[in-house]
């Protein structure tokens, strides 16, 4: 909402500079975003007479003038315009001068004569030919020649005569107070806030047009829910010709287009009061009747934008007896528009249900600047003194002849919001000690009524509602920041982190201490990931929760995995020839079947890398450090069998289970995936279910004693078939053993010479150890003995 | 026999002085200290010697053992030292060489940021929750007082899955207020980080996805002054001891009176700058006291409770404490730009 500031003096005298009147604005609830200075970029310009001009001595179209400016000796300024001539007031950019757009004027020679500043078109100071339609469009403005502008005087200052003097202030108005969105409106806010008086004058209509009313203009209303009001009146004998110019200023700083009187005025009324209003030509209301109706399906009406409309049953029309001539509340018809020859007019000034307007305009994707106020909700009392407003400045205008009488159709009588005071209760919300008496004198000043302890709301705020609005009010005057600041009282909470945000945060670390970076991902991605991480078409894990109105298709669907988010960020960065890159991420993916028709939303613990010395066993080592973090027992790695791994390099991947808990996934992402990222080089991903990690989180530790005897090692070197795995050979020699085994630890795999083909040797050493008393080698070797006897009958692993 | 002794004492110590290694000094030791060392040879000789010159003479010969005894430690102990300080010398390093990489990944400013104001909260006994993102309208909407109709509702502004608009992606985290009324006994003390969804193109300072926290508390005689207090107290946390803030009335569905809170431009102090597009102000936050309604929705008497609650954008905190000028870093993850915080 933009707010001249010339208009708002008219009903309230603010003396305060921009940056003082912005800030007492702000602070008092109305957001002051930015501060126009109309002609802020125009300096030193002022109003000239030309009082000779001659012939250029060395060009046979320029001019050599020499102009009063107002300052004694008249100045000598060379132009190319043709339409000067002695005697007019023209602008005159002096020496040293600023015009829109960064212009600068300085004094030069033009072909060898001296010139010491500019005579200047209106389009150089920034206007338009609607803002001066009598202006000459090709050449310097000659101000003399416009009759609304007489009375300037050489030397005056061009903002001024002119009217770009004012300053224009842009509101943020919060949608809870559609009344701001008027310069009366606002103009009330700006009385409270510098304690002045609010000056609002009743519209005062003279009347007398020909004829009456009633047999001229009928309204029906057949959905009274849908228009609470409908007030209109007529004028006769319009003559339609351009607004005056302080209409037209005033328009156009608040961001308007002039266009002609009647339809100036319609904008005028819907700026200065928040009202918006129509005007119909009255030849095109067939049968003097205007019924506001549904739509029919299918109806068609070709809007004041020149598009036609398809309509339904939920759009609201203005309608005479034969067609529709408007869209209540959003845009008039082109079939009854404001044309030059209009001689007779409707003013409409009615209230809306908001839903249905802000539905209709929705569906016919025509927000306006009537269908946003309507949507609001707007004062149902308000719609009188607007179309009153109206009609006094038809006649100010002389634009035309108003009928007496008013079509007032009231479908719903409002009752004021009538509250109790309770200043304790304000306090004890806000913390303060305002007296009763301030909170009353703060009150009255937004136009509230009080009588002892009852306040009627004005109909205006429909806002306010109860004590909490009351305390805004007050606190809004009071100053928010005179409120003191306490901290808070009362019963002590435990607060903290749950044992799941704790396991989140130790996860981390160690991901960290694992050199692994931490990256944020969008939830959504594109459907396509599922076939760039080589998911098959019939994939159940594809159903996606799918959003119905996504920015595009590449952020359409809730991810049901984080593998495709983590290969984008790690082909991201191999494109940016980042040599390596660890990265972890705990995030969500959304699979349907959650409560409610929600999703379940799963944490997963996300880990890629390439580059440097990542290869599967590194990748392995840091999915084992963060297990060894959650003291997590009974730990496999196994490589996923039947299971779908469709991403992953058939060879290099391995599920980790704990007992019978599937803890995740892990391994380098198979080569296909990885060149549908666009990488030729070894991705590594582990993928780690929260809940599962949540699950499989060992007890506290206890402590052990440290061993009090002497261990006995002994190495052992067995060869096998190649297809016998490093773990199958642990778990045998953890089972072979009688008891003393400790811990068996592979330090070597060997093939080639001195070992068949299709055959390794795997080599353990082996900690043997009692608690009770130092071991004889011999019961050692029994161990042994028993391990490599297993070994051998389990596994077909012979002694190397 | 004096003057042997005297002469032993003189060689014995100038011999001494010349030693260059411990081997040396052994030699030495043997020669004049040992079984049959000159001094042993002399002090062998004491019978021959009067009543009178014995203890004479017994004393200068202890005198010649210890002085040489001492003067051999003396000559041990300078020469295990420089032995030492030669060891060292040649064991020295280029301490300018890179240390061996022990690599430690980094956390994300974003989550620094959210870490930071987390142990504040946490600190004053406000316990942290967690809630789907992917959310009830009325958990959004309808219980936090949105109103049929209100913008923010618009297709054009939220994500939906569903046709009806029941099912979304949470636009704010404010629907945590709600399920904590629910969930959770009073006095209550929460806040809610998490993502957040709104339909905003990709650009410097727009996302369609964000984290934010919301804080909220209810208890008897809560106040807006205690709010204000608190958050004070979060900005100064946040940005230093002496930030100045300001509270501004606003307007939010759910709390009654809203505010929201700037802090003064650290860049220009308030006078008005490029960072503070010239308002000598930065918006930190939302805020308010709760609205009757939504207590009312959730079952709670706003008669007897009151409470407060705030809501804040944690990508645009992030930015502000690590000057980060750009919000699409943050989703882009480059190492580069990760390895630097």
């Amino acid at each position: 909402m933009n707010l001249s500031r010339k208009w708002l003096s008219e009903f309230t005298a603010v003396d305060a500079g921009d940056k003082d009147f912005a800030e007492a604005m702000t602070l008092s609830g109305s957001k002051v975003e930015l501060t126009h200075d109309l002609g802020g970029e125009i300096s030193n310009v002022v109003v000239g007479r030309v009082l000779s001009l001659v012939r250029h001595e060395n060009s046979d179209h320029m001019w050599v003038c020499q102009v009063d400016v107002g300052s004694g000796e008249p100045v000598q300024i060379v132009t190319g315009a043709q339409n000067v001539k002695q005697g007019d007031l023209v602008p005159v950019a002096k020496h040293k001068s600023t015009l829109p757009g960064g212009v600068k004027i300085e004094k030069g020679k033009l072909r060898g004569v001296v010139s010491n500043g500019m005579l200047c078109s209106f389009q150089e100071l920034g206007l338009e030919q609607r803002d001066f339609p009598a202006a000459y469009e090709d050449g310097i403005w000659i101000l003399s020649d416009d009759p609304e502008l007489s009375g300037l005087v050489p030397g005056q200052d061009i903002r001024t005569a002119v009217g770009l003097d004012d300053h224009v202030v842009e509101f943020e108005i919060t949608p809870n107070r559609p009344d701001c969105l008027s310069v009366i409106g606002l103009a009330r806010e700006a009385a409270a806030t510098f304690d002045q008086p609010l000056h609002l004058h009743p519209p005062v209509v003279k009347g007398g047009g020909a004829g009456e009313l009633s047999q001229l203009l009928d309204v029906e209303t057949p959905d009274p829910e849908l228009c609470p009001r409908y007030t209109a009146r007529m004028v006769r004998n319009v003559k339609i010709a351009p607004s005056p110019k302080w209409m037209r200023e005033r328009l156009r700083s608040m961001g308007v287009r002039p266009i002609n009187n009647i339809v100036d005025i319609t904008n005028y009324v819907m700026l200065e009061y928040g009202q918006p209003m129509h005007a119909f030509d009255y030849r095109y209301v067939k049968g003097g009747k205007i019924i506001v109706r549904r739509a029919k399906a299918g109806e068609e009406l070709t809007t004041l934008d020149g598009a036609v409309r398809k309509l339904n049953t939920n759009h609201l029309v203005i309608a005479d007896e034969t067609r529709a001539v408007g869209l209540a509340g959003i845009m008039g018809g082109e079939n009854s528009e404001i044309v030059e020859d209009t001689v007779d007019v409707v003013f409409e000034s009615a209230n809306f249900d908001g839903t249905t307007i802000r539905k209709g305009a929705l569906s016919l994707g025509m927000r306006t600047e009537a269908s946003a106020k309507f949507e609001k909700g707007l004062d149902i009392l308000n719609t009188l003194p607007a179309v009153n407003r109206a009609c006094e400045l038809v006649e100010l205008l002389g634009a035309g002849e108003v009928v007496d009488g008013v079509i007032d159709i009231l479908n719903y009588v409002p009752q004021p919001t009538v509250l109790k005071l309770e200043p304790e209760k304000i306090n004890a919300l806000l913390g303060t000690s305002v007296p009763a008496a301030e909170m009353v004198r703060i009150l009255e000043k937004l136009s509230f009524t009080v009588e002892a302890d009852r306040l009627t709301v004005p109909s205006w705020r429909s806002d306010v509602k109860e004590m909490a609005d009351l305390a805004e009010e007050v606190a809004r005057f009071y100053g928010y920041n005179n409120i003191p600041t306490t901290l808070m009282r009362g019963q002590t909470t435990l607060g903290g982190y749950s044992p799941a945000q704790k396991l989140e945060q130790s996860l981390g670390a160690v991901c960290r201490c694992c050199g692994y970076d931490e990256i944020i991902t969008y939830s959504f991605i594109s459907p396509s990931y599922y076939d760039k991480i080589c998911w098959p078409a019939d994939c159940p894990a594809r159903s996606s929760f799918r959003i119905l109105n996504p920015l595009g298709e590449d952020t359409s669907i809730m991810r049901t995995t984080t593998l495709p988010s983590m290969l984008d960020i790690l082909a991201r960065n191999f494109n940016y020839r980042n040599k390596s890159a660890r990265l972890y991420e705990l995030g969500r993916v959304y699979q349907p079947g959650g409560p409610d028709g929600l999703a379940l939303e799963r944490k997963v613990l996300t880990m890629g890398a390439y580059g440097g010395d990542m290869d599967f066993f590194a990748l392995k080592g840091a999915v084992e450090a963060v297990l060894k973090e959650l003291r997590t027992s009974d730990i496999r790695f196994e490589h996923p069998g039947d299971s779908p791994a469709y991403s992953y390099h058939p060879g290099r991947c391995a599920v980790v289970w704990s007992g019978p808990h599937r803890l995740g996934i892990l391994g380098q992402i198979h080569p296909l995936a990885a060149q549908n990222f666009d990488v030729d080089a070894e991705l590594y991903c582990a993928e780690l279910d929260f809940d599962a990690l949540l699950a499989a989180k060992g007890a506290d530790p206890e402590y052990v004693p440290l061993p009090k005897f002497p261990a006995v090692t002994r190495d052992i070197a067995v060869v096998c078939a190649e297809e016998i795995t490093v773990g199958a050979l642990e778990r045998a020699i953890r089972r072979g053993a009688k008891g003393l085994l400790k811990q068996a630890d592979l330090f070597d795999v060997y093939r080639g010479k001195g070992i068949d083909p299709g055959k390794k040797s795997v080599a353990f050493n082996l900690v043997l150890r009692a608690d009770d008393r130092s071991l004889t080698a011999e019961e050692a070797d029994e161990d042994v003995k028993s391990i490599l006897a297993l070994l051998e009958r389990e596994l077909g692993a012979v002694l190397r | 026999m004096k003057e042997t002794l005297e002469r032993i004492r003189q060689e014995a110590l100038s011999a001494l002085e010349g030693t260059q290694a411990i081997q040396e000094l052994e030699t030495l030791r043997v020669k004049y200290l040992g079984k049959k060392g000159e001094l042993t040879a002399v002090l062998k000789q004491m019978g021959k010697l009067s009543a009178e010159e014995r203890p004479v003479v017994g004393q200068l010969a202890n005198e010649v053992r210890a002085t040489l005894e001492r003067a051999i430690d003396t000559a041990s102990q300078n020469l295990e030292k420089a032995a030492l300080e030669a060891r060292l010398k040649a064991e020295a390093v280029d301490v300018t060489i890179p240390g061996k990489a022990a690599v430690l990944g980094r956390r994300h400013p974003m989550y620094t940021a959210l870490s930071e104001i987390e142990h504040i909260f946490v600190g004053m006994g406000f316990t942290v929750l967690d809630g789907p993102e992917i959310e009830l309208a009325t958990y959004n909407f309808d219980k936090l007082n949105a109103e049929e109709g209100h913008p923010s509702r618009d297709w054009s502004d939220t994500f939906y899955f569903d046709q009806d608009s029941r099912v979304m992606l949470r636009s704010q985290t404010s629907p945590m207020q709600v399920r904590a009324m629910e969930s959770m006994s009073l006095p209550i003390r929460i806040i809610a980080p998490g993502r957040v969804y709104r339909k905003d193109e990709v650009d410097a300072t727009h996302s369609p996805m964000f984290h934010q926290v919301e804080g909220m508390v209810i208890d008897k005689d809560v106040t807006m002054a205690d709010l204000k207090g608190t958050l004070n107290l979060l900005a100064e946390q946040l940005f230093g001891k002496g930030t100045v803030t300001r509270f501004r009335p606003h307007h939010f569905p759910f709390t009654e009176p809203s505010c929201e809170m700037d802090v003064q431009c650290h860049k220009c102090g308030g006078v008005g700058c490029p960072t503070c597009k010239g308002e000598g102000w930065i918006e930190l936050l939302g805020a308010g006291m709760i609205h009757p309604n939504v207590l009312r929705m959730a079952g709670i008497d706003p008669e007897e409770y009151s409470g407060w609650a705030f809501g804040m954008g944690l990508e645009r905190t992030a930015m502000r404490r690590f000057k980060i000028a750009d919000l699409r870093l943050i989703f882009e993850n480059d190492v580069r730009f990760l390895e630097q915080f």
